[in-house]
């Protein structure tokens, strides 16, 4: 059995709105091994969001532990968090999240510009490195303007590769994108997966996107209502080479 | 975090942001430029009045016959006669903050030369007179205390009054010319002073040993003026304190009589100049300070505003590992370029704009290094200042709000 990346136990997270209590998660366990792709499914209102965000270390829980890569982020300080984030978390986020009128090697370099440890060359090389993982070692000087959705996207996929994440995390990351581009994106996070062995979790509400990871974890009502392992894994480059032409009208 | 990287991250912000950067730079510009070119022009005219005093000599004291009751009449000063030789004598003897006396005997009348002549007047005076009034030599010789001693009939020419005896360019050095009708040798020819602060031609003057002027013309003992030299700025109040003190004795005086003299000094001219210039600095430094802190104002609120507009950029750098100091940092780095940039481009714009001034205007400017040193330090103080808060209200974004800000 490979190692776990993450452990969560019996995770419980209230919200004060007011005087009402709000629990968005009622106690949410499942654990996450190195190299699986792991798609987070659930409706809105079903504790989607709060749960990335705990996966993410943004947020704590209110009750219930979290490991990620064998560290207890129940006990970490706002610094320590942040320390984290940048270290082992990869988040691919659904409108991008890329800095404007800035190049993408200058955007792929940006977590590594709070990582100490790392020189200007070794950045600037892991930055390279990184776009050219994603196919886009072309365009390293282009701003996020002059790329496509899908390629800004690709940007994005680059900057959460950059610092070597035991984990990506990505949110909605296929929700602005066409269904061609959906597909693409979902070719390049398989390659990522089985050719570098990259552990991924993915949180999205479409059935049609969960059909591409080895796992779906289903959320209702801040529970886990269905944990299953996906015997007939989509491949995303098939389903793209199975798309009509692109020009359809 | 790594402070070059910080700077990096700053520049980089700024420089997605040129127009408005430099907007907001602008008023830190103006504020800055305009407090040193204000002091400049302060202490450029101060300085001016004061070198042009000091060319008058800033050290002189003048002694005059006090005006005085006779028979219930006030009388005009000058004729009153109590100014002597002894007079002279004792302060040159007992006063130790004075450097040299000269007294002065003047009178008026017509100097002839040739088929010359002009209207003037003719001060008797001692060798250190030059001295006391910063008067140079262009040509000739001064005369001596010798001259004095022997009533010499010779004397030096001031410019106006060689232009009109001597239209011809000639040197005049060596020259009888006769003033009232006794004949005079000249000697030398006094450097051109022009006019003095108060519209008078210093150069229509013919100086002479005062015994002559005295015995040959004026046919009197007494000095209209006493010309003294203290030994520096500083020391006229002392310098006064002793004369009167002396003259006091000399002049026989009870304790409760007037003094029958008065004693004046350039020192309250240049007090009450020096105040005036003084005053017009602080002005124009207080209105340049406004203008400083409303540069400051123009930080504070386009921070603001640029940390409200990122704020989703402040959320995905801190999803990426910024902590909330990196962000401060970041903010707070952001705005101390902009108000160094700015101070840096205000001082060269202050200097330039001053010397400007000086050449288009002809105003006196002198750029004082604490005038740019202090503006310098307020406006770079103003970036930390104003740019404080704002950063700080971005260091504490919550990351998952900020990222899911609209």
């Amino acid at each position: 059995m490979s190692k776990k990346i993450l452990e969560i136990q019996n995770i419980k997270r209230e919200f004060r709105m007011g005087t009402e209590i709000v629990r968005a998660l009622k106690g949410v366990s499942f654990d996450v091994f190195a190299g699986e792709f792991v798609t987070i499914m659930g409706s809105s209102g079903s504790g989607k969001t709060t749960l990335l965000n705990i996966l993410g270390c943004l947020d704590k829980p209110t009750d219930g532990t979290y490991l990620l890569d064998g560290v207890n982020i129940g006990e970490l300080s706002r610094n320590e968090l942040a320390r984290l984030r940048n270290r082992k978390i990869g988040f691919v986020f659904q409108a991008y999240n890329l800095l404007p009128r800035t190049s993408a090697l200058e955007n792929v370099e940006l977590p590594l510009l709070y990582n100490m440890e790392i020189t200007h060359e070794q950045r600037r090389q892991k930055a390279i490195h990184s776009l050219e993982a994603v196919k886009l070692g072309e365009r390293l000087d282009h701003t996020p303007n002059q790329l496509s959705g899908g390629q800004q996207q690709r940007v994005a996929i680059a900057r959460a590769l950059v610092n070597e994440p035991v984990m990506i995390l990505a949110d909605e990351a296929t929700g602005n994108l066409d269904t061609r581009t959906s597909y693409e994106i979902m070719a390049l996070m398989q390659e990522l997966n089985r050719e570098q062995g990259k552990t991924i979790v993915f949180v999205t509400h479409e059935p049609d996107i969960a059909a591409f990871s080895s796992r779906t974890v289903m959320l209702r009502d801040g529970k886990v209502v269905k944990d299953t392992v996906n015997e007939n894994i989509r491949s995303a480059k098939e389903a793209l080479a199975a798309l009509p032409p692109a020009d359809d009208y | 975090m790594n402070i070059f990287n910080l700077i990096r991250i700053a520049l980089k912000a700024l420089q997605r942001n040129k127009l408005r950067a430099f907007l907001t730079m602008l008023g830190i510009i103006i504020g800055v430029a305009a407090v040193i070119a204000m002091v400049a022009i302060g202490q450029g005219s101060k300085e001016s009045i004061q070198s042009q005093l000091s060319s008058m000599g800033s050290n002189m004291i003048t002694i005059l016959p006090a005006s005085n009751v006779a028979g219930g009449a006030r009388l005009e000063g000058a004729s009153v006669q109590t100014l002597t030789i002894e007079d002279v004598k004792a302060i040159q003897k007992q006063a130790l903050n004075i450097s040299a006396i000269s007294p002065a005997a003047t009178s008026t009348g017509q100097s002839i030369s040739g088929a010359f002549n002009w209207p003037t007047s003719i001060q008797g005076v001692s060798p250190a007179y030059l001295d006391i009034r910063k008067w140079t030599l262009q040509d000739g010789v001064p005369f001596t205390e010798e001259d004095v001693r022997a009533s010499a009939k010779v004397c030096l020419l001031g410019q106006t009054v060689v232009s009109n005896l001597f239209p011809n360019g000639e040197s005049p050095v060596g020259k009888i010319i006769r003033f009232n009708n006794i004949p005079f040798q000249v000697i030398g020819v006094l450097a051109a002073k022009g006019q003095s602060s108060f519209g008078q031609d210093q150069d229509d003057v013919i100086l002479a040993p005062y015994t002559t002027v005295q015995k040959r013309i004026l046919a009197t003992i007494y000095f209209r003026t006493l010309y003294v030299s203290a030994v520096s700025e500083a020391a006229t109040d002392a310098a006064t304190k002793e004369i009167e003190t002396i003259l006091r004795k000399t002049h026989r005086l009870r304790d409760a009589d007037e003094n029958d003299f008065q004693v004046r000094t350039m020192a309250e001219l240049i007090n009450t100049l020096s105040s005036t210039s003084n005053l017009l600095t602080v002005l124009l430094t207080a209105i340049a300070g406004i203008s400083l802190i409303i540069g400051g104002i123009g930080i504070m609120n386009i921070m603001y505003v640029s940390v409200t507009e990122r704020t989703r950029e402040i959320g995905l750098r801190m999803s990426i590992g910024a902590r909330g100091i990196d962000i401060l940092m970041q903010f707070l780095i952001e705005a101390i370029m902009i108000s160094i940039t700015g101070g840096l481009i205000g001082v060269v714009l202050g200097i330039t704009s001053a010397q400007l001034i000086t050449y288009f205007l002809n105003w006196p400017t002198l750029v004082s290094e604490s005038s740019i040193v202090l503006s310098f330090m307020v406006c770079a103080l103003t970036g930390v200042f104003f740019g404080y808060y704002p950063a700080q209200k971005a260091s504490r974004l919550d990351p998952i709000e900020a990222l899911r800000y609209e």
